[in-house]
């Protein structure tokens, strides 16, 4: 990454993803649509409450005995509230509540779950990450692992960590999430991307977290 | 370069790779002359000369996305009294030529900073009006290289 | 409305130069991008940026399709009077939004 958009990211007026962290703790304190509960409601000052929370994530969901991941956790906890309208994966609303929760992160070492139950989905994840797919038939090892460091048609390849999500892309000239980012890797060698929230990328995200750790969190952060 | 289609395959390495890249979304469009830009120079300043010199531009020589380029402008050394009426910047591949156009006066200071787009690799120019009716001039050369794996 | 972001100084001395910083979501749709349907998709950006200080417009930026997203604009003005600033932005489609910061000159 450049001097110039680690200086974006370094700056909280110069960085975009600013204004959608800005924005989700707006919605964190808003009453849905319905008139039911906000966020605050039930977990208070998201500065105290949320504090270290997206660091550990995924986590073990004791409900569906699986990884859920940040913004399933939100989506399922937004579920709950009567009268709140449905936070499809990608919408604005979910990725800047997102955003507010991963601030409270912000520069705490990246923690992996140490839930037992969590091992056999994160050797799937790491299977998955070793799988060589598309028509190019290239794992993301071969590019993350074997040539980080590297250049592809100008653009640097980076180790491939989830810490900054979701983060302000400036090809996306917006926010997006870590599978919206995943999926950029997955038609980059012409694979067919799952949906969003599919098992496959919340078992990726599981295993690039451990993959990750202990690099701090630095959502929103912004990359090229 | 035009960007008719949105895919182009490019070799990477010793052509192990062959990747789907597509331009950035600024790179929709792309003029082939600068005869607008130097029409549009030459409507800002009235068809005054403009020196090289004395404007500072800062752009870093290569960027990672044409969506965004951060832009530092600077006119350090005005003597006394003297200030910066205005700044424009010019482009010579966008669609427009035009950047953008600042307006300062006497209390302001000579430097503002903001970020820009670039449909492609090319020249900038960047020309003051200062309060004593001359223009000065700067001009840098950015390389915008492309993005790897976007949305396609 | 937008959401924008503004670092200004609280407190000046009179005569120092203030840094402002500004940022504003804004999507600056160009208009010469074509969407998923392959139309083109009608411009729509900030087309001015002025900062008013004590009694006069004291900053003003034109801009064009060239602005990046989500427009960011730094400037510094001279430290005068206790009292507010004012930041406006315009643009396509009757977009208009103002910030005050409220400044103290000692
Ligand atoms: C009715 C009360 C209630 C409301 C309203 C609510 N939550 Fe929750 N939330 C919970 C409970 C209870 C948990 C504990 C885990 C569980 O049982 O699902 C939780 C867990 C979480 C977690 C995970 C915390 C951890 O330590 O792992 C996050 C993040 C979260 N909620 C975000 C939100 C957001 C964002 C909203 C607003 C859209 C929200 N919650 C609204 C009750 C609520
Ligand atoms: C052909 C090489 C290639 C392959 C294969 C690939 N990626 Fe990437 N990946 C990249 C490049 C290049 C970037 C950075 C692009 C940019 O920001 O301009 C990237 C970015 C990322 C990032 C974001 C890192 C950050 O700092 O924000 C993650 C996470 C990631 N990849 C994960 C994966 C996963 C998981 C896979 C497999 C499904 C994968 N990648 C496959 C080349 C690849």
């Amino acid at each position: 990454m450049s001097a110039s958009t680690q200086a974006m990211q370094r700056d909280d007026v110069q960085n975009p993803g600013m204004l959608a962290a800005g924005q989700g703790e707006a919605l964190w304190n808003a009453q849905p649509p319905g008139g039911g509960q906000s966020c605050a409601s039930c977990h208070g000052d998201a500065t105290a409450s949320m504090k270290g929370v997206a660091a550990r994530y995924p986590a073990f969901d004791e409900a569906t005995r699986r990884p859920i991941d940040l913004q399933d956790r939100i989506r399922a906890c937004n579920a709950r509230r009567p009268g709140a309208p449905d936070m499809p994966h990608e919408s604005e609303e979910l990725v800047a509540l997102s955003a507010y929760v991963g601030l409270q992160s912000r520069g705490t070492p990246t923690a992996p779950d140490p839930d037992p139950r969590l091992a056999p989905f994160r050797a799937r994840g790491q299977a998955l990450f070793e799988r060589p797919i598309g028509q190019l038939n290239l794992s993301c090892a071969a590019c993350h692992d074997a040539r980080a460091g590297g250049r592809l048609a100008g653009a640097l390849i980076p180790q491939g960590h989830p810490n900054g999500y979701p983060l302000y892309r400036l090809e996306w000239q917006g926010m997006g999430s870590l599978q919206r980012r995943l999926r950029n890797c997955m038609t980059g060698v012409r694979a067919e991307a799952p949906p969003f929230g599919a098992p496959d990328f919340v078992e990726l995200e599981l295993y690039l977290q451990s993959r990750a750790a202990p690099l701090a969190v630095e959502t929103p952060a912004v990359r090229p | 370069m035009t960007a008719v289609s949105r895919r182009s395959a490019l070799g990477i390495g010793a052509g192990a790779l062959a990747l789907v890249t597509v331009k950035p979304a600024a790179a929709q469009f792309v003029r082939k002359d600068g005869a607008a830009t130097l029409e549009a120079i030459r409507a800002f300043t009235g068809g005054k000369e403009a020196a090289p010199g004395k404007i500072v531009m800062d752009i870093p020589p290569l960027v990672e996305n044409g969506n965004s380029a951060p832009l530092k402008l600077d006119v350090p050394g005005l003597g006394d009294g003297v200030f910066v009426r205005r700044i424009g910047v010019f482009n010579e591949k966008n669609p427009l030529p035009e950047t953008v156009t600042l307006h300062l006066g006497p209390r302001t200071a000579p430097r503002v900073q903001t970020r820009i787009r670039l449909a492609d690799s090319q020249t900038i120019t960047a020309i003051a009006e200062l309060s004593d009716g001359t223009f000065h001039s700067a001009t840098a050369d950015v390389i915008v290289t492309l993005a790897a794996c976007v949305e396609g | 409305m937008a959401r924008a972001l503004v670092n200004a100084p609280k407190t000046a001395k009179a005569g120092e130069m203030m840094e402002i910083k500004t940022l504003i979501s804004h999507v600056m749709e160009t208009g010469f991008r074509p969407g998923m349907d392959g139309r083109i998709k009608p411009r729509d950006i900030i087309t001015e940026f002025a900062c008013e200080y004590d009694g006069e417009v004291v900053f003003r930026a034109a801009l064009h399709p060239a602005t990046s997203a989500n427009p960011y604009l730094a400037f510094e003005t001279r430290a005068t009077r206790s009292g507010p600033m004012k930041l406006t932005w315009r643009g396509d489609n009757g977009f208009e939004q103002t910030e005050t910061v409220d400044i103290t000159v000692e």
